[in-house]
């Protein structure tokens, strides 16, 4: 077997692990279920970055999606149900219009992907991004890294304050 | 082989079935996880253009810049969601209806 035969093989299984659970955080009537199904999604999209040669990005989604953004969403639905109602439903409202109008809205999408003429650069075999993107960060990218910085400050300050209680 | 368009096309279905989580359900937290599959999306397409037709580490560095407003994103969304079930009882969207009239 080639490599490249390999990479299609991999690429197709992450694909449908991928699609299969955000099928499943979609439709699932579970809060729970949606929540495991949204882990399995990002580890999935996690597998594309490093197909992609992406690998710094693949272990940043891991910690910031696995490890942050999916604890605070956990913590979300733990939070705002009552502990002893663990059938946690979610209901649905609309579901065929909503299901028919994104149909349609992807298969347009896929039509015009398939019509569309990319450009395409030489691609290069995938080599290590860490010291390159540092590199990009603190020459070309440094006005926005630092916007970026005071703006994680003011949104933990933000959300610190929205949810704090008001002294009686 | 894959190309630019396979990614492009999974990325298709995510945002599809985000936009469908985003429209179909009424629980806030639900939603919200609809509104990260929308941003994974946005986030695959930036990388695999950054692979195959820039060839460069520019939409990498954009998908980092996306990374890091999710989170931003979640955790001030997730503090409005509390205050609102604190305040409502609920984190049923249509109950958020106080400035209607």
């Amino acid at each position: 077997m080639d490599n490249s035969l390999i990479a299609q093989i991999l690429f197709y299984f992450f694909a449908l692990v991928t699609v299969a659970s955000a099928c499943l955080v979609v439709f699932s009537r579970n809060l729970i279920y949606s929540a495991f199904g949204l882990l399995f999604a990002f580890f999935g999209v996690a597998a594309f970055y490093v197909l992609l040669g992406a690998d710094f990005l693949a272990a940043t989604q891991m910690v910031i999606y696995v490890g942050g953004i999916l604890v605070l969403l956990l913590f979300g639905v733990m939070l705002t149900h009552k502990l002893y109602d663990m059938k946690l439903k979610s209901e649905v409202f609309q579901f065929w219009p909503a299901v028919i109008l994104m149909l349609g809205l992807f298969l347009a999408i896929v039509t015009a992907l398939l019509k569309a003429r990319w450009f395409h650069g030489n691609v290069k075999p995938p080599e290590p991004t860490t010291a390159a993107i540092g590199n990009l960060f603190m020459t070309e990218y440094i006005l926005p890294f630092e916007i970026a910085s005071i703006f994680l400050l003011i949104a933990l300050i933000g959300a610190a304050m929205i949810i704090r209680r008001k002294p009686e | 082989m894959i190309e630019l368009n396979h990614y492009l096309i999974v990325s298709a279905a995510l945002f599809s079935l985000g936009m469908i989580c985003v429209l179909i359900r009424k629980n806030a937290v639900h939603v919200l996880m609809g509104i990260e599959l929308i941003l994974n999306a946005a986030n695959l397409n930036l990388v695999a253009f950054s692979r195959f037709s820039a060839a460069n580490l520019n939409g990498q560095l954009f998908a980092i810049f996306v990374i890091v407003i999710a989170a931003a994103e979640t955790a001030v969304a997730l503090a409005i969601v509390l205050s609102m079930y604190r305040l409502l009882k609920s984190v049923n969207l249509d109950r958020a209806d106080t400035l209607k009239g």
